[in-house]
C-alpha cells in the first residue's frame, strides 16, 4: 500500500515533535537562517507545506541537507514553533528507509583529513543516515 | 409549606429544540409545594412575564422558579416582574437550562433529564429563600481620575462639564501623557500637540477640575460612592504658587547630564526643568537625583536666579486625603524597551531606535529640531528600515501575546511623513500583516505604499549588525521567497506596548482585577467594557488594552458617562446578597479577611453572650457596602460560621440534595 | 577544592587535546578539579531532535546518572557534548515519553529525573570561581591582544534549555578575556554558525558559512579567535588561513595563567 503525501506530512509533523499550527507566517526563521540563501525551500515554508500535506516538495529539497541545526530559527521564532525540529523531521523521514542515507561510512576516507575532529564524522553520520 | 410556581421557557428552539419543556413542567408539578407549573415560548416577553405575575396573584405564590437562560441575562427582568406583583424579588430563582443544558447537549432525553434536575435544585433553593432588602448608602459627588494623559483628561473633562468635581492625579510633573510626545496623529496627520494642548488648558482652567501633578495614589479605602483616597504629592522643591515658569533656573542650572525623559533620553536636560514648553502646570521641578544642592549641599544657583522666590530645597512630600464617589483608572501604557531582542541591537547600535524615539526625532520641539538625523553621528539617513511587531504577537518569554494594535498605523504615518519631508530617503517596512481596521485607516496605509512609494515587505528581520560603518539588515521577503540583506542608516522598531508598570500596584489598592498582561479587566468584555468588576471603579484608555487615540477618547467618554450616572444618584442600592458571620461561633481566626478580594472584612472586639456567659471576643465584621457576595469567605471559614445571604450553606446543600436524589 | 564529574568527550581525547589538558591544569590552578567519569561513551555529537529517538540519548543519560551517584555536578568543556548532555538532561527533567522509556530501558535503581546539574567549564569560571579571582591568578597578561570570542551555536541555543548566556549578546567569554588582560573584540557573527557538520558532506559549502564569520571578525580587527568547540575551530581554521589564529579558550587561559607548554602539548 502506498502512503499518501498527506499521510507522510502528518507523520513528519508527529516525528518532528514541533507544533506547526503555532506558525503565523512571519518569516523570522528565513530571516535568521545563515544558509537560507542556498536553500531551494526556505525555512518558513516547512510549517505551511507540512500542514498542507505537501511533504514531497520538502523531501526533494536541498534544504534538509543544507540545514546546520544551528537553532537560529528556533531561537528567534516568536511563536515557539521550533522550525529546526520541522527540518529535522523531514530529514529523518528521508534518511530512515533502507538505502536512503545521504552519507555513507564508505565516503569517510575521502573527506577526512588529519585535523578533522571525530565530532564532525559522528554528527554527519547521525544527521545524514540512520 | 410555601407555594411555589415553576415557569419553563422554550426560548424559541434554543431550549425547546433539545429539552422537552412540557416534561420539565410536568415533573415540577409532582414536587410537593409546587402549586403551578407551565411552559411558554418566550418567558421574557411581556406575555411571558404576565403568565408569571398572574400566577403569583391567583395562587398567592411565595416563590418563583424560572427555567430559562443564564441569570446574567434575565434574572433582573423576572425579579422586577415579581416585585410588581408584591413578591420580594429575592424570592425568584433561575434554573439555567439553556447555557448549562440545552446548548451544550445533543441528546434530547439526557438534556431533558438534566433540565429536570436543575429545576428541582432551584425549587429546593427557593423553598429556603428569605425575603431580602437591599441596603442604601450615600454618594460623594466627586470623581478621581488616575492618570492625566489623553484618556484621563477626556474622562475628567466630560465629568466636569456635567457639573461634578473631578481630581486628576498624574505621576509626572505635567499632564499630557504619551500623546504630548507624539509628532503627528493618524489618519489625519494633525499635529498632536495642536489638538492635545487645548484639552490640557481646558482641564487646567475648568473650575470643576483639580490637578495633582507629580503625585501618586498612596492608599484607597471605602467602597462605591464612598472612597477615601490618600494622595502623595511628591516634593517638587519648587513652590507651585510662586513659580512663573520663566525658565531662568533651567538656563543657569549647572547640572545638565540628566536624560531628558520627554525626548526618550535622546538628549539631556538640566536638573531643574519643565518637561516641555506647553507643560501644565508650567512650573519647574527639581530632579533630586541630579541636583547638586540636594546631593552635595553645594550649589543653590536656581534659588539665586529665581526672581519669584519659588525655590524651596526643604520641601517635603505632602499627603492629602480626599473623598470620592467614583474612581477612574487611566494609567495608560509605555512602549517596551526591546533590549531582550539582542539580534536587533537596540541599546548596542544608537541608530536602532523605537518608534516613540522617532517621534521625538521628527518633532520640531525634539532634540534635532525636527530634522531627522541618525543618533550616532547626526548624519541624514538615506535608508530607513521599519520592523513591525517587535515584541507583539509572540508566544515566547520575550514577547507579548497580544497585537499592540497601533503600530501598523503609526508606522504608515512615519513612513509617509518621512517620504513627504525628505523624498530622497528610502523607507522599507518589514511586516507580518498590515492591520488597519478603522475609519479611513486602510486608505491611509495604502497612500503610504501607493502615493509615497514606501517599500512594504512581507517578512521579518532575523539579525541586524554593523559592517563597514552602516547597519546591515538581514531579513526575509516571503512573497519573493528569499532572504534579503539591505544596508540601513536608521532602523525603527515598532515595539509592543505594555501597561504602565505602576498599574499593578494601583489595581491591588483598588481591588480591581487584571489579566495576565497587567491590563485592567472589564466587568463584561462586551456589555460592560468601561467598568471594572469592582463597583465604582471605571476604566479609561490603554490601561484596559491597546487602543489608538480616537478609541481612547471614545472609551474615556463612555467611562465618564458611567461616572456621571453614578454620581447623579442620591443614594446607592447595595446588593443584599452579602456575607455575614454567626458572631457567637466566630473565633476571629482571620481566614476570611485573608481571602476577601474586596477588603470588606475586618475584626472587632465584641461583647457576646456565649453559653449564658458574657465574654469579650474578636469577631469578623462584614462591611456590606464593600461585600460583593463572592462567597470566598464562606468557604474559607474553618468553623463554617460565615454565610452568604441568598446563597446560604443550607440552601446550597439543599440544592445538592435535590440533584443527588 | 570542589570536585566535578567530568565528561571529556571523544574529540578531546584525540584531536582536541589542548582543550582537555589545559582545562584540567587551569582548573587545578584555579581551585577546582575535574574527575573524569569512570566509564563514558560518545555523546553522539548532535542532539537527536526527532520525537521518537531514545537510543541515541542513552549515553548521555548514563553519564548523568553516574554523576548523580557521585553526588557531583557534571562538567563539560566541549560545546557539543555540553549541548547534547544539557538537552538530554532537560528531556529527563521534563518527564514525558522519552524520559519514561529511557528509564525503563536503563533500569536504574531509582529513575533518573534530571537531578544532575550540568555545567559548562565557562559557567564554573563565571559563577563559581569569578573573574576577579581569575584576574588575580594571571601571570602573563594578554595585554594588547585583540581576541574575538566565537560562541557559535551550541552553547547558546536554544537559550530556554541551555541557559548559558544571553543568546544574542553573550558576554562570558569577553569577560574572561578581559580578566586575562586581553582586549576582547565583540563582532556581530560571534553567535552565527561555523558550518558545523556540513563540512563532511560539502566542505565548500561549510567553508562559505565559516568565511562569513572570519571576514566579519577580520573587519572588526580580531587577531585571534577563541572557541569552546573543536568543530568550530576546525571549520574556522580551514578558511582563516594565516589571517587569524583560532584557539581553544583553554589555551589562552593557560597562556595567561602561565601554564602553556612551549612548542605544543606533545613537546
Amino acid at each position: 500500500m502506498t502512503v499518501t503525501e498527506k499521510e507522510v506530512s502528518r507523520q513528519i509533523l508527529q516525528l518532528s515533535g514541533a507544533n506547526a499550527n503555532l506558525c503565523i507566517r512571519c518569516g523570522r526563521c528565513t530571516a535568521a537562517c545563515p544558509v537560507a540563501g542556498q536553500m531551494d525551500q526556505k525555512p518558513h515554508r516547512f510549517a505551511s507545506l507540512l500542514l498542507h500535506g505537501q511533504a514531497d516538495t520538502l523531501l526533494r529539497s536541498n534544504s534538509i541537507w543544507l540545514c546546520l541545526s544551528c537553532m537560529a530559527c528556533s531561537e528567534r521564532c516568536p511563536r515557539g514553533v521550533d522550525p529546526a525540529r520541522l527540518v529535522e523531521g523531514v530529514r529523518q523521514y528521508a534518511v530512515r528507509p533502507r538505502g536512503m542515507a545521504h552519507f555513507s561510512p564508505d565516503q569517510v576516507p575521502d573527506v577526512v583529513d588529519d585535523e578533522m575532529p571525530q565530532q564532525a564524522l559522528m554528527a554527519a553520520l547521525r544527521k545524514y543516515r540512520k | 409549606m410555601p407555594k411555589i410556581g415553576v415557569f419553563v421557557c422554550h426560548c424559541g428552539s434554543n431550549i425547546a429544540g433539545t429539552v422537552d419543556v412540557e416534561k420539565v413542567a410536568a415533573a415540577a408539578r409532582t414536587i410537593p409545594g409546587v402549586v403551578v407549573a407551565c411552559d411558554y415560548r418566550y418567558m421574557c416577553s411581556e406575555a411571558g412575564q404576565e403568565t408569571i405575575t398572574k400566577a403569583i396573584r391567583e395562587y398567592g405564590l411565595d416563590g418563583v422558579v424560572v427555567c430559562s437562560c443564564s441569570p446574567r441575562m434575565h434574572e433582573a427582568t423576572f425579579r422586577r416582574a415579581a416585585e410588581r406583583e408584591g413578591l420580594n424579588p429575592y424570592m425568584v430563582e433561575i434554573a439555567n437550562i439553556r447555557e448549562q443544558c440545552s446548548w451544550i447537549h445533543k441528546n434530547r432525553e439526557e438534556a431533558t433529564e438534566k433540565a429536570i434536575v436543575l429545576m428541582r435544585a432551584a425549587v429546593a433553593k427557593v423553598k429556603r429563600d428569605t425575603p431580602l432588602t437591599a441596603g442604601r448608602s450615600g454618594v460623594t459627588r466627586r470623581a478621581l481620575v488616575i492618570g492625566g494623559g489623553i484618556a484621563g483628561l477626556s474622562t475628567a473633562l466630560d465629568v466636569a462639564n456635567a457639573g461634578y468635581e473631578v481630581d486628576i492625579v498624574e505621576k509626572e510633573p505635567t499632564i499630557g501623557g504619551k500623546m504630548a510626545q507624539l509628532d503627528k496623529t493618524f489618519p489625519t496627520l494633525d499635529c498632536s500637540a495642536c489638538i492635545l494642548t487645548p484639552k490640557m488648558v481646558e482641564a487646567a482652567q475648568n473650575e470643576n477640575i483639580n490637578l495633582y501633578t507629580y503625585s501618586e495614589v498612596e492608599k484607597v479605602s471605602g467602597y462605591v460612592g464612598n472612597f477615601t483616597v490618600t494622595i502623595r504629592k511628591k516634593a517638587r522643591f519648587v513652590r507651585e504658587d510662586r513659580c512663573t515658569g520663566c525658565g531662568a533656573c533651567m538656563e543657569k542650572c549647572p547640572s545638565r547630564k540628566a536624560k531628558n525623559e520627554f525626548n526618550c533620553g535622546l538628549n539631556t536636560r538640566s536638573a531643574i526643568y519643565i518637561p516641555f514648553a506647553q507643560a501644565i502646570p508650567n512650573v519647574a521641578v527639581i530632579d533630586a537625583q541630579h541636583c547638586l544642592k540636594l546631593q552635595t549641599g553645594k550649589c543653590g544657583v536656581c534659588e539665586k536666579v529665581c526672581a519669584a522666590g519659588a525655590i524651596d530645597y526643604t520641601q517635603q512630600d505632602e499627603l492629602i486625603q480626599r473623598e470620592y464617589g467614583a474612581i477612574v483608572a487611566a494609567t495608560g501604557f509605555q512602549p517596551i524597551r526591546p533590549y531582550q531582542f539582542g539580534e536587533y541591537g537596540y541599546g548596542r547600535y544608537p541608530d536602532v531606535i523605537t518608534s516613540l524615539e522617532l517621534e521625538r526625532l521628527m518633532n520640531a520641539a525634539g532634540p534635532t529640531d525636527g530634522e531627522l538625523r541618525c543618533p550616532s553621528d547626526g548624519r541624514k539617513p538615506k535608508n530607513i528600515v521599519f520592523i513591525q511587531c517587535v515584541g507583539s504577537r509572540g508566544q515566547t518569554c520575550r514577547d507579548k501575546s497580544y497585537c499592540s494594535k497601533i503600530c501598523c498605523m503609526y508606522t504608515a504615518k512615519h513612513a509617509m511623513l518621512i517620504r513627504d519631508h525628505w523624498p530622497d530617503m528610502d523607507v522599507h517596512v518589514f511586516y507580518i500583516d498590515v492591520r488597519t481596521p478603522g475609519k479611513n485607516f486602510d486608505e491611509f496605509y495604502r497612500r503610504a505604499a501607493e502615493e509615497y512609494q514606501v517599500d512594504y515587505r512581507k517578512g521579518q528581520v532575523g539579525k541586524i549588525y554593523e559592517e563597514d560603518g552602516h547597519l546591515m539588515v538581514q531579513g526575509s521577503d516571503l512573497l519573493e521567497d528569499r532572504q534579503v540583506l539591505m544596508p540601513a542608516d536608521l532602523v525603527v522598531l515598532a515595539v509592543a506596548v505594555e501597561p504602565s508598570p505602576d498599574a499593578r500596584k494601583l489595581a491591588t489598592m483598588l481591588t480591581a482585577s487584571m489579566d495576565n498582561n497587567d491590563f485592567f479587566t472589564e466587568a463584561h468584555p462586551k456589555l460592560r467594557p468601561v467598568e471594572s468588576p469592582t463597583a465604582g471603579i471605571f476604566l479609561s484608555g490603554m490601561c484596559q488594552g491597546p487602543k489608538d487615540i480616537p478609541e481612547t477618547v471614545s472609551q474615556a467618554g463612555a467611562a465618564a458617562a458611567k461616572v456621571i450616572g453614578l454620581l447623579s444618584k442620591k443614594e446607592l442600592t447595595a446588593n443584599p446578597c452579602t456575607a455575614h458571620p454567626e458572631e457567637v461561633r466566630c473565633n476571629g481566626c482571620g481566614e476570611c479577611e485573608k481571602v476577601c478580594p474586596y477588603g470588606a472584612i475586618s475584626y472587632e472586639e465584641k461583647e457576646l453572650r456565649v453559653m449564658g456567659r458574657r465574654e469579650k471576643r474578636r469577631v469578623a465584621v462584614v462591611n456590606t457596602a464593600l461585600c460583593q457576595g463572592c462567597g470566598a469567605c464562606t468557604v474559607a471559614c474553618p468553623s463554617g460560621v460565615m454565610d452568604l445571604q441568598g446563597f446560604s450553606n443550607r440552601q446550597i446543600l439543599a440544592e445538592v440534595d435535590a440533584i443527588c436524589r | 577544592m570542589k570536585q566535578y564529574s567530568y565528561f571529556p568527550g571523544c574529540t578531546l581525547k584525540e584531536k582536541a587535546r589542548e582543550l582537555d589538558l589545559y582545562a584540567r591544569q587551569c582548573a587545578e590552578k584555579l581551585g577546582f578539579s575535574l574527575q573524569e567519569l569512570p566509564q563514558w561513551q560518545c555523546c553522539g555529537a548532535v542532539y537527536p531532535m526527532a520525537s521518537d529517538e531514545i537510543a541515541p540519548k542513552l549515553s548521555a543519560v548514563r553519564a548523568l546518572e553516574k554523576a548523580r551517584q557521585q553526588g557531583q555536578d557534571l562538567i563539560t568543556v566541549c560545546a557539543a557534548c555540553h549541548h547534547v548532555i544539557k538537552r538530554v538532561n532537560d528531556d529527563m527533567k521534563q518527564g514525558g515519553d522519552i524520559a519514561d522509556r529511557a528509564n525503563r530501558y536503563l533500569g536504574f535503581d531509582t529513575p533518573y529525573e534530571g537531578q544532575t546539574k550540568v555545567v559548562h567549564y565557562l559557567e564554573v569560571l563565571r559563577d563559581e570561581i569569578g573573574f576577579d579571582a581569575i584576574r588575580a591568578r594571571v601571570e602573563k597578561p594578554l595585554t594588547g591582544e585583540k581576541i574575538g570570542a566565537y560562541y557559535g551555536c551550541m552553547l547558546l541555543r536554544p537559550s530556554g534549555v541551555m541557559q548559558f548566556d544571553d543568546p544574542e549578546s553573550p558576554s562570558v567569554l569577553e569577560n574572561l578575556l578581559a580578566a586575562l588582560g586581553a582586549d576582547p573584540v565583540e563582532f556581530p557573527m560571534r553567535n552565527e554558525c561555523c558550518g558545523g557538520y556540513r563540512v563532511v558532506d560539502d566542505a565548500q559549502a561549510a567553508g562559505h558559512t565559516a568565511r562569513r564569520v572570519i571576514e566579519n571578525a577580520l573587519k572588526n580587527g580580531v587577531e585571534e579567535l577563541v572557541t569552546a568547540c573543536p568543530l568550530c575551530r576546525y571549520n574556522l581554521k580551514k578558511v582563516a588561513g594565516g589571517q587569524i589564529r583560532v584557539s581553544y579558550f583553554t589555551e589562552v587561559l593557560a597562556r595567561a595563567l602561565g601554564l602553556l607548554k612551549e612548542g605544543g602539548i606533545n613537546a
